[in-house]
C-alpha cells in the first residue's frame, strides 16, 4: 500500500480522480439528508431555492400531533417486541446452524436468511396470506409477528459471525470446570457473544423502525411511524415529515456514537454492517 | 499444599491393586474413518502418563473422551470403580488443561479460577480461601485481578493450571499444555509442572506430540501410533527396550539393522554378533551412542577368548559426514557393504589414512524390535 | 460435545418457528398462485394455471417485468460504479480516516428509506429545490420536468440507496486481500494498474458479486420508490402486485406475480453463489 501511495506520477494523479471520486458520492449520499434538515427550518416549507425565513414552526406543529406521536408509539413497541422475537429465535437458529446437525439443515438455514435478500414485499405478502387462511385480524400484533420473523434472519447472521471467532474450547473448559450446558450458555456463550448481540440487537430495532414493505400488507388499524408517514406523502408535501426525520436521524446519530463507544471498549472494529451484507449474500448460498 | 487440595489423594506413588483409570477396548470412529482402536490401559493413582503421539495419531481424540467432550464409539471407561465414559463433562471429576489455556477473557484470572467452585456453590469464605491458594502455589498471586490477555503466555497456563486443580480432580488432562511456550519457558515449566503433580499427587494425563518432553515428565509413555496403542512403558523401558522399530525410530535416533539369525548369530551384512533371538529373519536397533569408537591400543576381544560370548563386536567404516551438537557430534559412517549407521561420540574420533573408523558395540544393545508396517 | 438435548433445545423452537412464518407462507403463496376470485369475490380453492396463462399471454406483465429489471440492471450498474472506487479509496488509500469515511458510508442508512426517498422527490419536483435553484442561477427558465416521476428517478433514487449496500461487501473483500500480496505484485515488476487488474480486482469479485446481487434483488422488488416518484412511465412489477392485492382485488394472480419474482431471486442467487464460489480461494 505505502508502495502504491509514495510512487510514480500517475499513481498520484490516480489517487487525486479516487478522492474526487469519493467527495462526489459522498455529496450524493448526503444531498438529501442536508436538505431535508435545511427545509424542516425552512419558513416557506418544503422547495423553492434559497430556503428563507428559518424558522422551528415546523417543529412546533410536530409535537401537537397526536396522530404521529402515536405512530411512533406503535413503531417502539413493534420495534422492540420484534427484537425479543428475532434474538429469541435467531440466537438459537446460529447456534443450531454452528453446532448441530439435522435433516434439511441446509434448506433451514437458506430459508433463515431469505428475508433479508428477498423484496419485503414478497415475506408482506406471504404473512398476509397465512394470516387470512388462519383467520387472524390484521394488526400491530401481525406486523410485529413479520417484523420478528423477517429479521431473525439479522439475529441469526451477526450470531453466527460472532460464533465463529468464539473459542469452543471455552465452553469446554466450563463443561470441563463442572457447569452444565444451561449454566455453560449464559456464563460462557452469551457474554463471549456480548458484542454480536447487542449489534444484532440494535440493527433489528433500526430496520424495524424504518421497515415499510411488509408493514405495508400487514397493517391493522394502528400505524406505524413509516406508514403514517406514507399515508402523509400521499395527500402531499409538508415539513412536518422533514422534522421528525431530522429529529429520527439526531437520535440514530446518537445511537451510532454510543455503538461506536461500545465497540472501543469492547474489541476494536469488527463492521456490523459490511459483516452483515456479505454474510447475507453468503448465508443465502451455503457457505455459512 | 494439603490445605488446598484433598490430603486424600497426596499420596503419591504408591500404586494399589485397584487402577484409577481404566480404559477398555476403546474406540473411535468419525464416520468411516477410525480413530482410535482397542485402546486398553490402565493408570494408577498419582501416577504420571504421558501419551504420545504424532499429530493426527489420536491423542487428542483419547483426552476428549477421557474428559467427555468426545463418545467413544466402542469400549467402556472406569475410574475409581464408577463407570465414567456414560458421565456428562460435568459430572466427572476429571479437568482439563487446555491447549491453548480457553481462559474466559471476560474474567479475571481470580473469575476464572473461581468459576468451577461458583458452579458448585461452594460457600464464598472457601472459594476465596481456595482461589488464593492455587494461585499461590502457581505463583500467580500478584495477578489475580488481571484479564487474561493481560498476561503472558507461560502465566496463563499457570492459572490454566490453578483453574483445573483448585477443584481437586481426581484426574487432571492436560492438552498440549507446553506447546505455545517458547523453548527456554518450556523447559523451566516442565520441571515445575512435575514438579507439582508430586506435590499434590493427583493423576496426571499429559499429552504431547515431544518425545523429549515425554521422557523427561512421565512415569509411564503410552506411544500412540494411527490410533493404535503402540507401547505403554516407564521412559527408560521405552528407550533401551523400544517393542517396535516405529517405537525406536519415533522415541530418540536409532539405527534398525535388517539381520539373518541363525544358530544364535545376527548377521547383517558385514555385521555379526550373537544373539539370544530365534532364527530367521529379525530386526534391530542399535542406538547411535551404544556405538563407540574403538579403543585402537587395545587387541579385539575375539583373538583373546575365541569361545566365550564376545563383550563387543568391532567394525571398521568410513566417515561420510559429520554434525556438531554441541555436547556430542552425530557421525554417519559407511560400513564395507554399503550400510550406513549413525552413531553419537563425545569426541573427535580418529580417522586413520583411508578415512576409516574403528567402532564397536554391545551385541547386548541390539535390540529385537517388531517391524512396524507403513500405515496411512 | 454438546448432548443431544442441548441441540434438540437449539434446533427446534428456530426450525419450529421458521416453519410456521416462513416455510408454510412461501408455500401457501404457490397454492394461491393456483387458485382463482369468484364473481362474489371469494378466494376459490379450485386449482388451474389460469393465472399464469394470463402472465404468459398478457403483454403488460412481461413489459413491466421487462422494465424492472431493467430499471433494477442500471440501479445495480450505477452503483457498482459508484460503490467500487470509492470502496478502494476506503480501503488503500483512507489510511488513519479508514474508520470515519466507513462510518460515513453507513449514516446514510440510518435515515429512513422513505424519509430518503421523499427527500429526493422535495429535491426533484417542478417547483422542488433542483428546479429552484437552477432558475435561481438562471441556468433555465422553465422548471424541468422530466426529473421527477420518471425511470430516472426511481433510478436516481434507488441508486442513491442501495449504493452503501453494494459498497459494503465490496470494502470488505478488499480488506480480506492480504497487503503482502500487493507488495509481491509490485516487487514482481507490476504496475499499479496491473496489480489492481489482476491482482485486486479479481481477488474482489466475490464482494463485487454479492452487492451487484444485493441492488439488483432489491431493486426489483421494490414498489415504494415507483409510487412515490416514478409517475406512470417508472411503474414496476411490485406496483402491479400491490395492486392486485389492494383495489384490483385479485390475490391469486398476485401470488402468481409474486411467485414468479421468487423464482427470479431464488435463481439469481443461485446463479451468483456459483459463480462466487468460482473466485473464492479462500
Amino acid at each position: 500500500m505505502e508502495l502504491l501511495v509514495s510512487g510514480s506520477v500517475p499513481v498520484v494523479q490516480k489517487s487525486r480522480w479516487l478522492t474526487v471520486h469519493a467527495l462526489a458520492v459522498f455529496a450524493f449520499l448526503y444531498l438529501p439528508i442536508a436538505v431535508l434538515i435545511i427545509y424542516s427550518f425552512n419558513g416557506q416549507g418544503v422547495g423553492g431555492f434559497p430556503p428563507r425565513n428559518l424558522t422551528l414552526n415546523w417543529y412546533r406543529i410536530l409535537f401537537q400531533d397526536g396522530p404521529i406521536w402515536d405512530s411512533v408509539l406503535n413503531s417502539l413497541t413493534v420495534a422492540v417486541s420484534a427484537m425479543a422475537i428475532a434474538l429469541a429465535f435467531g440466537i438459537p437458529a446460529a447456534l443450531a446452524l454452528d453446532r448441530a446437525e439435522f435433516p434439511g439443515k441446509a434448506l433451514f438455514r437458506r430459508l433463515v436468511l431469505l428475508p433479508l435478500i428477498l423484496p419485503g414485499i414478497i415475506t408482506g405478502l406471504s404473512l398476509l396470506m397465512l394470516f387470512r387462511e388462519v383467520n387472524v385480524k390484521l394488526s400491530l400484533v401481525t406486523i410485529i409477528l413479520g417484523h420478528g420473523t423477517a429479521l431473525i434472519s439479522v439475529a441469526t447472521t451477526e450470531v453466527f459471525a460472532g460464533l465463529q471467532k468464539l473459542n469452543r474450547a471455552q465452553e469446554e473448559a466450563s463443561l470441563d470446570l463442572g457447569a452444565n450446558y444451561w449454566q455453560t450458555f449464559w456464563r460462557i456463550t452469551v457474554p463471549n457473544l456480548k458484542l454480536s448481540i447487542i449489534g444484532a440487537a440494535l440493527l433489528i430495532f433500526t430496520l424495524s423502525m424504518d421497515e415499510i414493505a411488509v408493514s405495508f400488507f400487514l397493517i391493522g388499524r394502528d400505524n406505524t411511524l413509516p406508514l403514517e408517514i406514507w399515508g402523509r406523502l400521499r395527500r402531499g408535501i409538508t415539513p412536518e415529515i422533514n422534522a421528525i426525520s431530522t429529529i429520527i436521524f439526531v437520535f440514530s446519530l446518537a445511537a451510532i456514537v454510543l455503538w461506536y463507544r461500545l465497540r472501543v471498549g469492547g474489541q476494536g472494529t469488527s463492521q456490523v454492517g459490511a459483516e452483515l451484507t456479505e454474510n447475507t449474500i453468503a448465508g443465502c448460498d451455503s457457505r455459512v | 499444599m494439603a490445605t488446598t487440595f484433598d490430603p486424600a489423594f497426596t499420596n503419591s506413588t504408591q500404586t494399589n491393586a485397584q487402577p484409577l483409570l481404566s480404559l477398555r477396548a476403546v474406540a473411535k470412529h468419525f464416520g468411516k474413518n477410525i480413530v482410535l482402536r482397542d485402546i486398553s490401559l490402565e493408570i494408577a493413582e498419582g501416577e504420571f502418563l504421558t501419551v504420545l503421539g504424532e499429530s493426527g495419531s489420536g491423542k487428542t481424540t483419547l483426552l476428549r473422551i477421557l474428559a467427555g467432550f468426545e463418545q467413544a464409539t466402542a469400549g467402556e471407561v472406569w475410574m475409581a470403580g464408577e463407570r465414567l465414559d456414560t458421565q456428562p463433562p460435568y459430572r466427572r471429576r476429571v479437568n482439563t488443561v487446555f491447549q491453548h489455556y480457553a481462559l474466559f477473557p471476560h474474567m479475571t484470572v481470580e473469575e476464572n479460577v473461581a468459576y468451577g467452585l461458583r458452579i458448585a456453590k461452594r460457600p464464598s469464605s472457601e472459594i476465596e480461601s481456595r482461589v488464593s491458594d492455587a494461585l499461590a502455589k502457581v505463583k500467580m498471586s500478584a495477578f489475580a485481578r488481571a484479564k487474561p490477555s493481560k498476561i503472558s503466555g507461560g502465566q496463563q497456563q499457570r492459572v490454566a493450571l490453578a483453574r483445573a486443580l483448585v477443584n481437586r480432580p481426581r484426574l487432571l488432562l492436560l492438552d498440549e499444555p507446553l506447546s505455545a511456550l517458547d523453548a527456554n519457558l518450556r523447559r523451566q515449566m516442565q520441571g515445575e509442572l512435575k514438579a507439582l503433580q508430586r506435590e499434590v499427587g493427583i493423576t496426571f494425563i499429559f499429552v504431547t506430540h515431544d518425545q523429549e518432553e515425554a521422557m523427561v515428565m512421565s512415569d509411564r509413555i503410552a506411544l500412540l501410533r494411527s490410533g493404535e496403542l503402540e507401547q505403554v512403558a516407564s521412559p527408560r523401558e521405552i528407550y533401551s527396550r523400544p517393542a517396535t522399530a516405529y517405537t525406536a525410530q519415533f522415541i530418540g535416533h536409532t539405527n534398525l539393522l535388517k539381520a539373518d539369525v541363525r544358530n544364535g548369530v545376527a548377521t547383517s551384512g558385514a555385521l555379526s554378533w550373537p544373539t539370544t533371538a530365534p532364527a530367521g529373519a529379525g530386526l534391530f536397533s542399535l542406538r547411535p551412542e551404544c556405538i563407540r569408537v574403538a579403543d585402537s591400543s587395545a587387541p579385539p576381544s575375539e583373538t583373546s577368548l575365541p569361545t566365550t560370548v564376545p563383550a563387543t563386536v568391532r567394525l571398521r567404516a568410513k566417515l561420510r559426514d559429520q554434525v556438531f551438537h554441541g555436547a556430542n557430534e552425530l557421525l554417519r559412517v559407511e560400513c564395507a557393504d554399503g550400510q550406513v549407521l549413525t552413531l553419537r561420540t563425545s569426541t573427535r574420533p580418529a580417522i586413520d589414512g583411508n578415512g576409516e573408523l574403528e567402532l564397536e558395540f554391545s551385541p547386548a544393545d541390539a535390540v529385537l524390535v517388531r517391524p512396524s508396517e507403513e500405515r496411512a | 460435545m454438546f448432548s443431544r438435548a442441548y441441540r434438540v433445545a437449539i434446533t427446534v423452537p428456530p426450525l419450529a418457528w421458521v416453519t410456521v412464518f416462513l416455510l408454510v407462507p412461501y408455500l401457501l403463496m404457490f397454492c394461491y398462485s393456483f387458485w382463482s376470485v369468484s364473481e362474489s369475490q371469494a378466494i376459490v380453492h379450485s386449482w388451474n394455471f389460469s393465472n399464469y396463462r394470463e402472465l404468459a399471454t398478457k403483454t403488460v406483465y412481461w413489459e413491466t417485468l421487462l422494465r424492472s429489471m431493467w430499471i433494477a440492471a442500471r440501479v445495480t450498474l450505477f452503483s457498482l460504479l459508484l460503490g467500487y472506487p470509492l470502496a478502494y479509496f476506503l480501503s488503500f488509500r483512507a489510511a488513519r480516516r479508514k474508520d470515519l469515511y466507513y462510518q460515513l458510508v453507513i449514516t446514510p442508512l440510518w435515515v429512513s428509506y422513505l424519509v430518503r426517498a421523499y427527500a429526493w422527490k422535495t429535491i426533484l419536483g417542478t417547483d422542488g429545490v433542483l428546479n429552484t435553484l437552477l432558475q435561481y442561477a438562471h441556468l433555465t427558465r422553465h422548471p424541468l420536468d422530466f426529473l421527477l416521476y420518471s425511470p430516472f428517478a426511481v433510478v436516481l433514487t434507488l441508486t442513491h440507496i442501495y449504493t452503501p449496500f453494494t459498497l459494503l461487501p465490496i470494502y470488505a473483500s478488499l480488506e480480506h486481500i492480504p497487503r503482502n500480496l500487493i507488495e509481491a505484485s509490485n516487487d514482481l515488476g507490476a504496475s499499479p494498474a496491473q496489480t489492481f487488474w489482476r491482482v485486486i480486482f479479481p481477488l474482489s469479485i466475490p464482494g463485487v458479486l454479492a452487492g451487484a446481487t444485493f441492488a439488483f434483488v432489491l431493486s426489483l422488488g421494490d414498489f415504494l420508490a415507483p409510487l412515490l416518484l416514478g409517475g406512470p412511465s417508472g411503474i414496476m412489477i411490485s406496483n402491479i402486485v400491490v395492486s392486485l392485492f389492494g383495489a384490483a382485488y385479485n390475490w391469486p394472480l398476485g401470488a402468481a406475480i409474486s411467485f414468479c419474482m421468487l423464482l427470479i431471486v431464488v435463481g439469481l442467487l443461485f446463479f451468483s453463489e456459483r459463480v462466487e464460489k468460482k473466485w473464492s480461494f479462500s
